[in-house]
């Protein structure tokens, strides 16, 4: 196993409504889902989020499209209208949820850094 | 009315804006050389409704999209020329105001006779208010009553057949006020290819479109180049997508050719995904759609087919976004640079926490951010790796008075000499809050109205 950040084997896109913002994340490669089916789950994302989201976390699937839907409640200060944040609508927490390490098998390590990709 | 038999030939749909101030150019192209059938703008996200109430009432004229009459001089020549025919919520909050000038620009060109119809019905702020202590807020659960600021606007979300009735009474342009973003798109899909409003899986396939290019040009290039992994051919000139529509519901979401940007299965994906939370339930006025079996599929150079949507019935009520006046929020910042600078903003902070507290300055909340080290994501965030070369550090608050929202940022100015030393010149900025919040409505107390002007 080596650790990649999120970002080497999935894209990301953040959206609001309200005080809950939503993060679309989407496996680069159809055999990189696995991977983020078994890491990317709500309690690890409550961890990275930690003074961000004050709600709880859903995540839906979408194996179609190979992604997952996070849906993160209280997570916008309070509402998108109100908050004091630079960011109110959470746009950038796509950034964030990239920087999240996941434990990458040897097969596929190998292949990310035959891509140029490095591990942390 | 028209009445017409359905339309076997494909359909031809452009998104030409997806928000208030979106640029006007791509739409004009689009316009040109689309081969268009409808023309779409939408240009209402969840506040502006509620900040264009606010316009009106200073300006009873007003309160319609300030860009419609630029918009409209540069596209509606090639609308006319090409037979497209235009569907916008640029009415805002004043939809009969929208086609008064509306009307003006088409005569200003001489293209007439034309057809402009504007929808009404979607202010139920007076029902709202007289149903304040039983409306319940979808964020709480409390009633409307319950706001403690001032309820300015109260706008519900229609659905697709109000502008399918505007589209059988022969409109070339319908203007709206509040309705579903999606059922901009719809609407024609449904007027033209004869979709029964019962058929969801129908609806749903078309809201998977719709859902697709409602946030314009995000699904052909915007908001998805990251150098070294996603990268975007010419950003700068994103070419706006269009939609190709099939009777039987299959869609290719495309642009035009010699423009920039992306239309990929990837971006396609993030914006399907894009604010929506339950991917099985995601609902419209019209339709509540289903996107766990959509299935995309590049079949040429940035065009991307969507099949699999599906639709459940629709919802019986209709939410309805309500504005409210909720006090004042200032905020202002100033830049530290060099050795020590993280110190000296630090200090600067200490300086304005006590002054604020000396002068008795009343603030609901008080943020503070190091921007450049922590702003967005706050102890979320990656360490350091250095000491910053130079930080900006920004305060904002909350308070109910803007006497106290003004005085933050006076303190955060007086930071220039009689703070910490050599900093940039603070900037400062007050506003009022427009706070939105979300509660639903029986679909029978909305009346709509279709006023149509023939424009000769």
């Amino acid at each position: 196993m080596k650790t990649f950040h999120l970002r080497e084997l999935a894209h990301a896109r953040a959206g609001d409504k309200g005080d809950t913002n939503n993060i679309g994340v989407i496996a680069y490669q159809p055999h990189y889902y696995p991977i983020i089916l078994r890491q990317i789950t709500p309690g690890r994302v409550q961890q990275h989020f930690r003074g961000i989201v004050q709600g709880r976390i859903t995540r839906y699937e979408l194996p179609k499209v190979h992604a997952i839907n996070l849906v993160m409640e209280g997570a916008l200060g309070g509402g998108v209208t109100r908050s004091l944040s630079l960011d109110p609508h959470g746009k950038s927490y796509s950034a964030l949820i990239l920087t999240m390490p996941v434990e990458v098998p040897e097969d596929i390590a190998a292949e990310l850094m035959l891509a140029g990709r490095r591990p942390l | 009315m028209t009445t017409q038999a359905p339309r076997t030939r494909t359909l031809r749909i452009g998104a030409g804006a997806s928000y208030a101030g979106d640029r006007v150019e791509p739409a004009t192209e689009l316009a040109a050389r689309g081969r268009l059938d409808y023309l779409v703008y939408e240009t209402l996200a969840e506040r502006t409704i509620a900040l264009a109430q606010l316009e009106r009432r200073k300006h009873p004229e007003a309160g319609y999209n300030e860009l419609l009459a630029d918009r409209f001089y540069s596209a509606l020549p090639h609308c006319k020329k090409n037979r497209t025919r235009v569907v916008t919520n640029m009415g805002a909050a004043n939809p009969a105001g929208a086609a008064k000038r509306t009307a003006e620009v088409i005569r200003g060109l001489q293209l007439g006779p034309m057809k402009v119809a504007a929808v009404l019905g979607d202010d139920v702020l007076r029902y709202c208010l007289n149903h304040a202590d039983r409306l319940k807020l979808m964020e709480t659960g409390a009633p409307l009553s319950s706001l403690e600021g001032q309820i300015v606007s109260a706008n519900a979300y229609l659905g697709a057949d109000v502008i399918v009735t505007a589209l059988r009474k022969g409109a070339d342009i319908v203007l709206t006020g509040r309705g579903g973003d999606c059922s901009l798109f719809l609407a024609p899909m449904i007027y033209e290819f004869g979709w029964r409003e019962d058929d969801w899986d129908l609806l749903g396939k078309g809201q998977t479109g719709a859902d697709m290019v409602e946030c314009g040009a995000n699904v052909s290039g915007g908001f998805f180049a990251d150098p070294g992994y996603k990268e975007v051919p010419e950003l700068w000139n994103l070419g706006y997508p269009l939609l190709e529509v099939e009777r039987d519901g299959t869609i290719v979401v495309a642009k035009l050719d010699g423009t920039g940007g992306i239309i990929n299965r990837a971006i396609c994906a993030e914006q399907m995904i894009y604010e929506i939370h339950d991917p099985a339930n995601y609902i419209t006025p019209d339709v509540i759609v289903d996107f766990t079996a959509v299935e995309l599929e590049e079949i040429g150079p940035d065009r991307v087919r969507i099949t699999g949507g599906r639709g459940k019935p629709r919802p019986e009520q209709l939410k309805v976004s309500v504005g409210v006046l909720e006090g004042w929020i200032g905020e202002a910042e100033i830049i530290y640079a060099g050795l020590g600078c993280l110190e000296r903003a630090r200090l600067a902070e200490k300086v304005v926490r006590e002054r604020l507290r000396i002068g008795g300055v009343n603030l609901q909340e008080l943020r503070i951010d190091y921007v450049g080290m922590n702003a967005l994501h706050g102890e979320a965030s990656l360490p350091p790796q250095a000491p910053p070369y130079e930080v900006c550090l920004r305060f904002a608050g909350r308070a109910r008075e803007k006497r106290d929202a003004v005085k933050l940022g006076r303190e955060v100015e007086t930071l220039v000499g009689k703070g910490p030393a050599s900093s940039s010149m603070p900037r400062k900025h007050v506003r009022e809050v427009l706070a939105i919040y979300s509660c639903l409505i029986p679909r029978a107390v909305i009346t709509p109205e279709i006023l149509v002007t023939e424009v000769t």
